[in-house]
């Protein structure tokens, strides 16, 4: 397969991630002290790396149909999480992922929590609130590079994905000092929702035994089904939103 | 102990999410096309693609008139 929408698919994900992870970054290093989020940020990157080190060759030493298998299951479930917050949100059951808000918030709380020194750091909040932030992200970001670069084997066009988006949205994070608002991030989400629940699908299918009808192909007709089947359900939910007239059933805003 | 509820807390909402209903029906429908092609070998690529699309919209359904 090509490898232009492997690493596209990886660099629109990361991307989505990566904007999370500046918001709260941001929030602590702006808010509290600038040493010590950069600190919390250095600790979670060690700790993703030293999961990589220990997952990553576990996964590539796995038999390839057991790994399209347990991957492909685990993606399906994954995009399908994502697919339905991302419809959830754009039909308004679910308050829309706000950079601005999440940002708003995370500066509350980081002005109201008291300055500790712990275990050398100078400011603990703003240390552990990057850690969290990077880490959780982070994984994400691991999972979707892994799963993606080593069904395709193709780890090097999945890494250049995953650097490129956190490059570009750094970069940018940097210059306007400020989360990036203007991302249409639910949009982003759909789309990537489709691509996982698309390949986790395939390659789950794959991983059981199946033979897709024209092999590698099957994914052209397979990604816009998803796409369409996922818009329908939008629509359904904004029909049946509008003639009940109902208010929001579930509203609770959520990090990822 | 509270560390490792944490823990499986946080994988269990990583990997698995607002509806382990979902997570469920995926497990099924590969456990179903693995029977069809290993045992009554019938090559049942379609199976995965109505459960993923099914199970899509029985959640959200779901989610939008419980309560």
């Amino acid at each position: 397969m090509n490898a232009l929408p492997l690493i596209l698919t990886v660099f629109v994900a990361c991307a989505v991630e990566s904007v999370e992870a500046l918001t709260i970054v941001l929030a602590a290093g702006i808010t509290r002290e600038w040493k010590s989020t950069l600190q919390g940020m250095a600790a979670a990157l060690v700790v993703l790396a030293a999961i990589t080190a220990v997952i990553g060759p576990a996964v590539g030493s796995l038999p390839l149909t057991a790994l399209r298998l347990v991957v492909g299951a685990l993606l399906a479930v994954f995009g399908l999480q994502w697919l339905r917050k991302a419809v959830l949100r754009a039909t308004g059951y679910k308050a829309l992922h706000d950079e601005a808000s999440a940002y708003q918030r995370e500066v509350t709380a980081a002005r109201e929590a008291g300055a500790v020194r712990k275990r050398g750091i100078s400011d603990w909040y703003p240390f552990t609130l990057a850690f969290k932030g990077v880490l959780l992200e982070g994984l994400e970001v691991l999972f979707i590079v892994i799963t993606f670069g080593d069904n395709q084997k193709n780890i090097g066009a999945a890494v250049i994905g995953a650097a490129a988006a956190i490059v570009v949205v750094t970069v940018t994070g940097i210059a306007v000092r400020a989360p990036l608002t203007k991302v249409p991030e639910n949009w982003m989400k759909f789309a990537v929702g489709v691509m996982l629940t698309s390949f986790g699908t395939f390659w789950g299918a794959e991983g059981a035994g199946v033979a897709w009808p024209g092999n590698d192909a099957a994914l052209v007709v397979l990604i816009p089904v998803v796409a369409l089947a996922a818009a329908a359900c939008v629509a359904w939910l904004r029909s049946g939103k509008a003639v009940a007239a109902a208010p929001a059933k579930e509203s609770e805003v959520v990090s990822s | 102990m509270r560390q490792l509820k944490s823990f499986g807390a946080f994988w269990y909402d990583f990997v698995i999410g607002d509806d382990w209903r979902v997570a469920a029906m995926v497990v099924a429908g590969l456990a179903l096309a693995a029977v069809l092609a290993h045992v009554a070998r019938v090559n049942a690529w379609w199976v995965l693609p109505v459960v993923v699309v099914g199970a899509l919209a029985w959640s959200l359904h779901r989610a939008t008139t419980r309560r």
